[in-house]
């Protein structure tokens, strides 16, 4: 609706395909990810976001960034998601209508970002309105552009960044996995588990035993952390 | 294309992400939210390597970063929400009450159907009730 508003100027009135086709594939993502941010169905919120995400996608194509639209595709739609979903199992989350998604903030919330919005949007149009991207010419984000800066500009921040998902790999690992077990038989783990459970939701531990789930718990967690 | 299209359209994403980490109460749909904002600044940072013709393509660059910090930050946060949730049996970032100083806030609202036992009048009793019991539930 604010992209039709803005339509008033002069170099709106005469789009091109790839406008239409960038304005089009705008809207669905708006609208997926609307329904992200307010459905009720929490498993739903996911799959919107996937939604959401492959327009974003889409939106890099058009704008001629071919590398990252697939890095995109392959990491946010591939794995993210996916981590996700398993977060959402793994807490148990209702296949249902959960009516607690939202806490009692929600018109406060609707407020901020409405206004936040309605500024952004102003600022922005008014300072880009007479701004056009050329798109002509050779792609600028095709694969063999993108190695070259990347591999010849950006060679130290790209080593680094590698070195921070091994560390992310590794706390991620440290932090889902099992207490320790004590040298006096798992005394202590025991105590914790029972100190969950009368937190006041019955949802912490499986149908087996505190005992018999222990290991069994213990690896598919490290397992999923493994595709970070 | 005209620069206003993907501009407008990262705003909108953005607080769209706003909206959702503001106003939901469980933490994995917080984290979803979260990769919203993400994606808002990715599409701007984009939009403008492609207008600025940048030699050194530092918006694209950027972007390949923010995305690989995102999963990194994505797999870290569930570790953290799993981690709450396997100690407290609830992923609501509204009960997450520790740091609380008040005796006021240490009490939970009324409408936390799994707490609902908890006597809201009595604030003085509760508290330390209160404080006990997130201890051994922390600890």
């Amino acid at each position: 609706m604010t992209l039709a508003a803005t339509a008033g100027h002069p170099g709106f009135l005469s789009p091109n395909g790839v406008e239409i086709a960038f304005v089009l594939v705008g809207l669905a993502t708006l609208g997926a990810a609307l329904i992200t941010v307010t459905t009720k169905q929490l498993v739903h919120a996911a799959l919107w976001l996937v939604v959401a995400l492959g327009g974003v996608a889409v939106e890099y194509l058009l704008l001629t960034a071919e590398f990252i639209a697939w890095v995109q595709v392959l990491i946010y739609v591939g794995s993210v998601v996916v981590l996700l979903l398993f977060g959402l199992m793994l807490t148990r989350a209702p296949i249902g209508r959960s009516p607690d998604a939202d806490s009692g903030n929600r018109w406060i919330a609707l407020g901020a970002s409405l206004a936040a919005a309605g500024a952004l949007v102003w600022v922005v149009v008014d300072a880009f309105r007479t701004t056009w991207i050329d798109l002509d010419g050779p792609a600028q984000g095709s694969t063999k552009a993108s190695g070259e800066f990347l591999f010849r500009h950006w060679v130290l921040p790209f080593e680094a960044l590698s070195v921070l998902l091994l560390a992310a790999l590794v706390g991620a690992i440290v932090i889902s996995r099992k207490d320790r077990q004590d040298p006096q038989g798992g005394q202590g783990t025991q105590d914790r588990r029972g100190g969950g459970g009368r937190q006041g939701s019955n949802g912490v531990q499986g149908p087996s035993g505190p005992q018999g789930g222990d290991d069994r718990r213990e690896r598919p967690t490290v397992n999923r952390e493994d595709k970070s | 294309m005209h620069l206003a299209y993907p501009a407008v359209l990262a705003v909108l994403l953005f607080c769209t992400g706003l909206y959702g980490v503001l106003a939901r109460r469980n933490a994995i749909l917080v984290l979803m939210s979260v990769e919203l904002m993400l994606n808002a600044v990715n599409l701007n940072l984009v939009a403008f390597d492609v207008w600025l013709r940048d030699a050194l393509h530092s918006g694209q660059a950027l972007t390949l970063f923010t995305i690989a910090i995102a999963a990194a930050e994505i797999g870290i946060g569930l570790a953290i929400v799993l981690a709450v949730y396997r100690n407290r049996g609830s992923a609501d970032i509204d009960r997450l009450r520790d740091t609380a100083e008040t005796d006021d806030a240490e009490t939970l609202p009324d409408d936390f159907d799994g707490v609902a036992a908890r006597d809201t009048t009595a604030d003085q009793a509760t508290a330390p009730a209160g404080k006990a019991k997130k201890a051994e539930a922390t600890a």
